[in-house]
């Protein structure tokens, strides 16, 4: 199994889902497995312009071989998206980061998810969640009008509470927010205004968010061949983007234990004594990316010239 | 897909295919991709191909009907449930996030100065000045993992006594519940288990420890204090006696594999390479069932719905169709890949925990010990899912 399946995937399908909103399918181009997720996940799709953007994903997890994620034309934004809705095609490569979860269902008696437009994707799976788990649930989502509200025929259930701005006007969140039982979890997803004033009504302790913008890249994933030195032999190896550093390395005679080979599991994980690592795993948090001594060279890789490894 | 399905009768946990099971993970294999088990209604899945596939697929193969031979559909546990062994997503998720952040690289990372000492000093403790024979299984491959292990926790030190025991039969009871291994298991086992449940409660742990990250993450939400001390129990259970065996594994395959001992003294790196062949060679963990919630299938064959399917890691770990030359303990091969931990969602979660106290002890050993052989015939200990040594006599020569 090569990185580059591993981090490719192939457009399957491309659906119009709402006004402005296109449902992508992604498949692995050899149809293996895609790595498992949990509710709340993202990806990052690294776009042929170079960009990377992060879209949750909304589909099934029960479906192993298919990711799905829905992206909102934004016309103020910075071509991500227009390139989507515009350019890609189905039967097209696009390059795969993650998943990764920072949006996690904890477990509750009851939930409330309040979504706001777009922000409606990660919570399509906790909705689905928390129908298997048994949970007390109800979901509360608002949009600028009907027409723009994607997968209201996937939410069907007199638990889910529809409100088009142009016909019930802004969320009445101080109703929605008062009273709630100490053990219900409030998931909001949407517009920063949305979530803004979602905070300031909520309860403290009961609420996680997900801001729903990409986060801003310090540099874009490098396409170029980097090189790694491995410090203990002295040895230098230059990783190509068909390989993974786990396999640069491993070619180079260094003693890499590895095992899922999907970022998940840690065993690779490996010091990063000098370089800048480009972290596209799902086990290190964000302040343990920022520190950048460590590597999951299975499907990390670098955004500079050069990273030097304690092998 | 109409060809008839190889079928074999024989019993993995008849004593003497526990006490060597290779021929019938070979007879397994070679029998097909799926193999039907008359001896107790279920089947078995023992190519790597095959048993990888179907570890990777919880949504075809799920785990909350139990993973040994009772099916919790139509039989009661004989304990409530784990929350991660025997648990599906979406239930699955919080415990296993949580668990898999307490025990992950990182935060082992603080420990690994605190258990190389520790080693070196059981090292000391017990090697003579020059040689010196011993029984490796008390006095190193149970005595470090027991060092370490229930402080790392953050147990009281009365009582450890409890877990080794508990831990047999549990992994006992994964085999029929009419086996003489769990007859002979359950008399003493209430009070194993209420030791157990005992020491999961927040008031019987230390304030720092893996234990106390468990609660602190009830107390963040994220788990509910009604979960945290299932998944406490979860470490005590799966956490002891499978490190033990994997050291006493591997203690054994460098003992009685040529060379390997000099090798891994010229080559200390290959220390972590050392503890995971020999976790692929013997797989402590022989094999754990699944249940089929559709037709799935597997190799050429359809394994129905709402069967129990024994997923015999220690026979694909020996798979020729893997592996070259698989019965080897090779020092040089690359075992990343086994399926020793399992693989999938429900791989071991202990699995770096397991690593480190191996690398540790190893580490130690081979900063003193010149050269390693056995010392007498080994004992093997009988378990109807690990496989283990009740006793290794070794030589230690420093």
């Amino acid at each position: 199994m090569t990185t580059a399946a591993r981090s490719t995937v192939r457009v399957a399908a491309k659906e119009q889902v709402a006004d402005g909103v296109v449902a992508l399918t992604l498949v692995d181009p050899d149809g293996a497995r895609l790595p498992d997720w949990t509710p709340g996940s993202h990806v990052d799709l690294v776009l042929p312009t170079g960009d990377t953007r992060q879209y949750s994903l909304c589909g099934d997890r029960w479906d192993a071989h298919a990711y799905r994620v829905a992206v909102l034309r934004e016309p103020a934004g910075r071509g991500g998206s227009a390139w989507v809705h515009d350019e890609l095609a189905v039967g097209d490569l696009v390059g795969l980061g993650g998943p990764r979860n920072q949006f996690r269902l904890v477990p509750a008696p009851s939930y409330l998810f309040l979504a706001g437009g777009i922000g409606i994707t990660p919570l399509l799976p906790m909705v689905d969640a928390a129908r298997r788990l048994g949970a007390d649930w109800r979901l509360v989502y608002g949009g600028r009008a009907r027409a723009s509200m994607a997968f209201l025929d996937e939410l069907q259930d007199p638990r889910v509470t529809e409100w088009p701005q142009d016909e019930r006007g802004l969320l009445p969140l101080a109703d929605l927010l008062t009273g709630l039982d100490d053990g219900t979890r409030v998931y909001a997803c949407g517009p920063a205004p949305l979530l803004d004033a979602v905070e300031a009504a909520c309860p403290p302790g009961l609420l996680r968010t997900e801001r729903f913008v990409a986060r801003e890249q310090g540099a874009p994933v490098r396409d170029e061949p980097f090189t790694v030195v491995l410090d203990r032999t002295g040895a230098e190896v230059v990783v190509t983007p068909e390989v993974s550093v786990l396999e640069a390395v491993r070619a180079a005679g260094a003693d890499v234990l590895s095992s899922c080979r999907q970022g998940t599991c840690g065993t690779c994980e490996t010091t990063v004594l000098a370089g800048d690592p480009d972290h596209r795993d799902s086990v290190l948090d964000e302040a343990e990316r920022a520190a950048g001594d460590c590597l999951l060279v299975c499907v990390s890789r670098s955004r500079g010239d050069r990273l030097v490894l304690d092998l | 897909m109409t060809a008839v399905l190889p079928t074999l009768d024989l019993d993995p946990f008849d004593p003497e295919v526990l006490r060597d099971p290779l021929p019938a993970q070979a007879a397994l294999r070679d029998a097909g991709p799926l193999v039907r088990l008359p001896r107790y209604g279920t089947w078995a899945i023992a190519r790597y191909a095959e048993v990888h596939a179907a570890l990777s697929d919880w949504q075809s193969f799920e785990s909350s009907a139990g993973v040994g031979l009772t099916n919790f559909r139509t039989e009661t546990p004989w304990r409530p449930p784990s929350l991660l062994l025997e648990a599906d997503p979406p239930h699955h998720d919080a415990p296993r996030t949580v668990l898999a952040k307490v025990l992950g690289p990182r935060a082992l990372r603080r420990l690994r100065a605190d258990w190389l000492a520790d080693a070196e000093a059981l090292v000391a403790d017990v090697l003579g000045r020059r040689t010196v024979e011993l029984d490796a299984v008390p006095a190193l491959a149970a005595a470090f993992p027991l060092r370490v292990f229930p402080d790392a926790v953050g147990l009281a030190r009365e009582g450890r006594e409890h877990l080794l025991p508990y831990g047999d039969h549990a992994f006992n009871a994964f085999g029929p519940t009419d086996n003489p291994l769990v007859l002979a298991g359950n008399a003493s086992m209430p009070e194993h288990a209420g030791w157990v449940a005992d020491q999961c409660e927040r008031e019987n742990l230390a304030a720092v420890g893996f234990g106390a990250d468990i609660w602190a993450a009830a107390d963040r939400g994220e788990l509910t204090h009604a979960q945290a001390p299932l998944v406490v129990r979860s470490l005590l259970t799966a956490g002891v006696d499978t490190t033990v065996h994997g050291i006493g594994a591997v203690l054994h395959a460098l003992a009685v594999t040529p060379g390997a001992w000099q090798l891994l003294r010229e080559r200390p790196e290959l220390v972590r390479v050392a503890f995971d062949e020999a976790v692929r060679w013997e797989s402590p963990v022989q094999a754990f069932f699944r249940t089929t919630v559709r037709d799935v299938p597997v190799g050429d064959a359809v394994l129905p719905a709402g069967e129990k399917v024994l997923v015999f890691f220690a026979a694909a770990n020996r798979d020729p169709r893997r592996w070259a030359d698989p019965d080897a303990f090779d020092l040089t091969r690359d075992p990343s890949g086994h399926v020793g931990f399992g693989m999938g969602i429900h791989q071991c979660v202990g699995q770096h925990v397991a690593r480190l106290e191996a690398e540790s002890l190893l580490t130690a050993l081979l900063a003193r010990v010149t050269s390693l052989e056995l010392a007498g015939d080994p004992v093997r200990h009988l378990n109807n899912t690990l496989r283990s040594w009740e006793s290794l006599p070794l030589r230690l020569t420093c």
